[in-house]
């Protein structure tokens, strides 16, 4: 991930009417608070990357992580992680699995994204580099959503089609500095 | 007074019913395709990339199919190869219907899946079958087939929509505006998907290395169609495979761009299925939904070949097999902006492409009822993302039309003198009155005033109308009594010495300007003679133009070497070819690829300039332009002369050559405004055919609400684009040449 890429990232989602918010690991309980609706279900974030096993990333106790059909169906938010971004086009890639992500993230009006910032890629190319081998070797289901569900077949455009009216994204900063030290770091670009 | 065709009556029909809304949706896509792939660095590269991808796997499909087969099944799923729709039909039912014993089967959006009728095939066995694609779902209430390969209902207006809900559901509120439109589908649709058995969706694409799917939609139905049920059924022509994941790529940053004009859609699904999410249980919504139902998913691939593989293995309808339905080639239409998917389509498949799908599919039948509608303007070239000749597929159909319904008992004698072409007696006689408009030119030409009095007397109008179908409505071309080369010889010839010449030059005397438009031919000649270029204007035979764009290859082919034969000297001794007509250069350079060995295609090509390319080169290397005719200084009436309106020809804009005149002109001082309009709607002889008079001028309607009440001079340089803009705007344009060539 480059300063570049955030800030094309963030270009990005800000065209396609998504919200984001910002912060440290350990704020991303808040950040989700912030965000979600209610009522709230969601799927427990994976720990991912390098530290994994420091990430304090988690879901406010509000949302329900193990949540039934029912209690899924009468949510109005959606908590997912995402294992990939793509900054040039603000998408961020949503993977199927047992515990109910793909529904979770789909079955909802607002989806909230918590999206790690070590896990954005520049470009198409890069992620269907990084979905190949995964296909091959473990069959994954992966869904690229770059902003809300949209239809324009009744006579104009409408979010919300099928799927989410609304996304928000979570992104969560590099804790080991290396943006920080980057001197062409512009606040708010 | 109108043709009484019913073909003609179809298309004034769906011009007043549908065209409005198909025209504005269309016209957008099109302006979106323009931004949005403007926004990529690299598009020619990406398009390249795709072609490649494409080219490289239907030559190995065979071994690609066995590929899938292997990777689906190792995953756990199923693949089925069907080898028409019947087949298909036939396993998709026996497996819905018995084995599921599924009472609804939930959809999404899928080409393919209407091309085999499968809804039909469902329902009579009992299976409910739901269309969750919105504009789909509204087509299914209405009983209507889809318009747009992608945007099934853009001939529905909102107020149509709204109507249909009202009518079918009586509801309390009646929704009206398009949100409110919306989220009543969704709460529907909400409701059928949650109670159903088995998901259909289409694919885009399949990586044969990984047996993963990619589907490009937007609205979310098709995730919910998979993840809902725990059957997934995917019906996909056997096309459809691509050889790795990462082949995916360039077709996702292109499909949308292409389409409608999106960046990429909302929804890029890559499915390696059966897929991983467990399947809520919306019947007993107690239990928590990760309950490890996704272990149970069943999954089956459909592929279909239904005369694909066939298609594969001809020649010239195998391109048509990297098509990726992106609808690009609709929507740069001209014809199709005006009537849309309904009389510009088959039996499934629309737009220029569907010529195509439709002869390798159905069959040369159903392609010869729509064909007619591409006129060869070839905008939709530069759109497409795999870089298909889709013009030259309908020439090719219509070649084997012109050919498979040639009746051999006809004799047509009594025209042999005037249609002395290579195609096989029976023939339409109208197809051949205009295929071989040079040898009527060249009649006309030598008795002409006798010709146009004669051509313009009513009865004789009335005679053609009903004998050869050309709308009377329009002008015919008035024939000169002394052709370009008579002219040029009378002169004396070159005025610049070949010695102290620049460069030397072969004006073509294309048939249009050597017969019927002189003048832009001698002022073509005064402009280059400006510039210090030794003009020859040699007499040659015409392009084949003509017979092509009735889709008489062999006449075009043999009209090619005739050409090549003729210039192929002036071209070895270092002549440039110069051309006026830009149908004629566009042949020059793109189609006598197909007629020519390649080292003689090459050589003419790149010899061959557009006039007003080539006034453009000789100011660009130093030609004075003090030489050409400014406009005149001044103020008030006189300033008006400076302002310019500029209709580049679809053809010039395709080969790149539309903005050398906008340079040449705005070089010399004049103000000049490009038009928007893809194509003028008269494309060659199309417009001056009854059946489709009207229609062509609806086409060109834009150019009349972009340059109607203009003061500036309008000028253009095709011959068809001028009699177009002379029947909109009520007074000829001049070819820029004759703007910027000095007096006489």
């Amino acid at each position: 991930m480059s300063v570049a890429d955030r800030s094309t990232f963030k270009r990005r989602l800000d065209s396609l009417g998504v919200t984001v918010s910002e912060g440290p690991e350990s704020a991303c309980a808040d950040l989700i608070d912030e965000a979600a609706g209610d009522p709230a279900v969601g799927v427990a974030l994976a720990a991912e990357g390098e530290d994994a096993v420091d990430s304090t990333a988690a879901l406010p106790a509000r949302v329900e992580t193990d949540p039934t059909t029912a209690q899924l169906r009468a949510a109005h938010t959606g908590v997912t992680d995402a294992s990939l971004g793509v900054a040039e086009y603000g998408s961020v890639a949503i993977e199927a699995d047992p515990a109910g992500t793909e529904p979770v993230s789909l079955f909802v009006d607002r989806h909230v994204v918590v999206l790690r910032e070590a896990d954005l890629v520049p470009d198409m190319p890069d992620a269907f580099e990084w979905l190949g081998p995964k296909a091959r070797d473990e069959s994954v289901d992966v869904v690229f959503a770059t902003g809300p569900s949209a239809t324009a077949d009744m006579g104009g455009l409408v979010h919300g089609a099928h799927g989410p009216k609304e996304v928000h994204v979570v992104l969560l900063r590099d804790e080991t500095g290396e943006a920080a030290a980057d001197p062409e770091v512009t606040p708010d670009e | 007074m109108s043709s009484d065709s019913a073909k003609g009556e179809r298309l004034r029909e769906l011009m007043a019913t549908e065209g409005d809304a198909v025209s504005e949706n269309t016209r957008g896509f099109n302006e979106g395709r323009y931004e949005s792939t403007g926004r990529l660095d690299d598009y020619e590269a990406l398009k390249a990339d795709a072609r490649e991808i494409k080219e490289d796997a239907i030559e190995r499909l065979p071994e690609l199919v066995d590929r899938v087969r292997e990777t689906v099944e190792a995953n756990g799923g199923t693949v089925y190869v069907a080898d028409d729709a019947a087949d298909a039909n036939r396993y998709i039912t026996e497996l819905t219907a018995e084995e599921r014993d599924a009472d609804r089967l939930v959809k999404s959006k899928s080409m393919t899946s209407e091309e085999i009728e499968v809804n039909e095939a469902l329902e009579a066995e009992g299976v409910e079958v739901i269309e969750t694609d919105l504009g789909e779902w509204v087509l299914q209430l209405a009983d209507e087939a889809p318009s747009h390969i992608v945007a099934p209902a853009i001939h529905k207006s909102r107020e149509s929509i709204a109507e249909l809900f009202a009518e079918r559901f009586d509801p309390e509120d009646p929704p009206e505006t398009a949100e409110e439109l919306t989220m009543f589908a969704r709460e529907r649709l909400g409701e059928l998907v949650e109670d159903a058995d088995v998901g259909m969706t289409g694919a885009n694409f399949i990586a044969a290395d990984s047996g993963t799917m990619l589907l490009v939609t937007s609205e979310g139905n098709a995730r919910k169609t998979v993840t809902a049920t725990d059957t997934h059924i995917a019906v996909a022509g056997v096309e459809k495979i691509v050889p790795t994941v990462e082949d995916f790529a360039p077709f996702v940053e292109l499909i949308g761009r292409s389409g409608t004009g999106q960046d990429v859609t909302s929804y890029i699904s890559t499915l390696t299925p059966p897929v991983d999410s467990p399947v809520p249980d919306f019947q007993n919504d107690a239990d928590p939904l990760a309950d490890g139902s996704g272990d149970d998913r069943d999954f089956h691939l459909v592929l279909i070949d239904n005369g694909r593989m066939a298609m594969r293995e001809d020649e010239q309808l195998k391109e048509t097999l990297y098509c990726i339905r992106c609808s690009a080639c609709s929507n740069a239409c001209g014809n199709f902006q005006s009537v849309g998917g309904h009389a510009f389509g088959g039996e499934t498949y629309s737009g220029g492409i569907a010529t195509g799908w439709e002869a390798g599919i159905e069959g040369l039948d159903v392609a010869a009822e729509f064909n007619d509608l591409c006129t060869g303007c070839s905008r939709c070239v530069p759109a497409c993302p795999v870089g298909i000749d889709i013009p030259w597929i309908n020439t090719v159909v219509r070649d084997r039309i012109n050919r498979g319904e040639a009746d051999p008992r006809q004799t047509d004698w009594m025209f042999e003198e005037l249609v002395p072409d290579e195609e096989p007696a029976g023939l339409d006689l109208r197809t051949r009155l205009v295929g071989n408009y040079e040898t009527l030119a060249k009649w006309g030409s030598r008795t002409a005033p006798v010709a146009n009095r004669l051509a313009d007397a009513g009865p004789m109008r009335a005679i053609a109308e009903r004998v050869a179908g050309i709308d009377r409505r329009r002008d015919l071309p008035e024939f000169a009594s002394e052709s370009l080369v008579d002219w040029f010889e009378a002169r004396g010839g070159a005025r610049v010495p070949s010695d102290s010449a620049e460069r030397e030059a072969v004006l073509y005397p294309d048939t249009a300007t050597n017969y019927v438009d002189v003048d832009r031919g001698k002022a073509a000649v005064r402009a280059l003679e400006a510039l210090d270029v030794h003009v020859r204007v040699p007499d040659l035979p015409g392009s084949g133009r003509p017979p092509l764009s009735q889709g008489m290859i062999a006449t075009a082919e043999s009209a090619a070497e005739d050409v090549y034969a003729g210039l192929a000297t002036h071209v070895d001794a270092g002549r440039d070819v110069v051309v006026i007509e830009p149908s004629d250069l566009a042949m020059f350079r793109s189609e006598y690829e197909k007629f020519l060995p390649a080292a003689s295609h090459e050589r003419l090509a790149e010899a061959s300039y557009d006039v007003m390319e080539y006034l453009f080169g000789l100011l660009e290397n130093g030609g004075d332009p003090a030489a050409l005719r400014a406009p005149l200084e001044g103020t008030g009436p006189v300033a008006s002369g400076r302002r310019v309106a500029y209709h580049p020809h679809c053809q010039a804009r395709t080969i790149g050559v539309g903005e050398h005149a906008t340079a040449v002109m705005e070089a010399l001082g004049y103000d000049v405004r490009v038009s928007d309009t893809e194509c003028c709607g008269m494309a060659g002889s199309f417009g001056y055919k009854s059946d489709y008079y009207e229609l062509s001028m609806d086409v060109g309607e834009p150019l009349r609400e972009q340059f109607g009440d203009t003061d500036r001079t309008v000028v253009a340089a095709g011959t068809s684009c001028t009699e177009q803009i002379d029947a909109l705007l009520g007074d000829a344009p001049m070819h820029p040449v004759e703007l910027v060539a000095p007096r006489e």
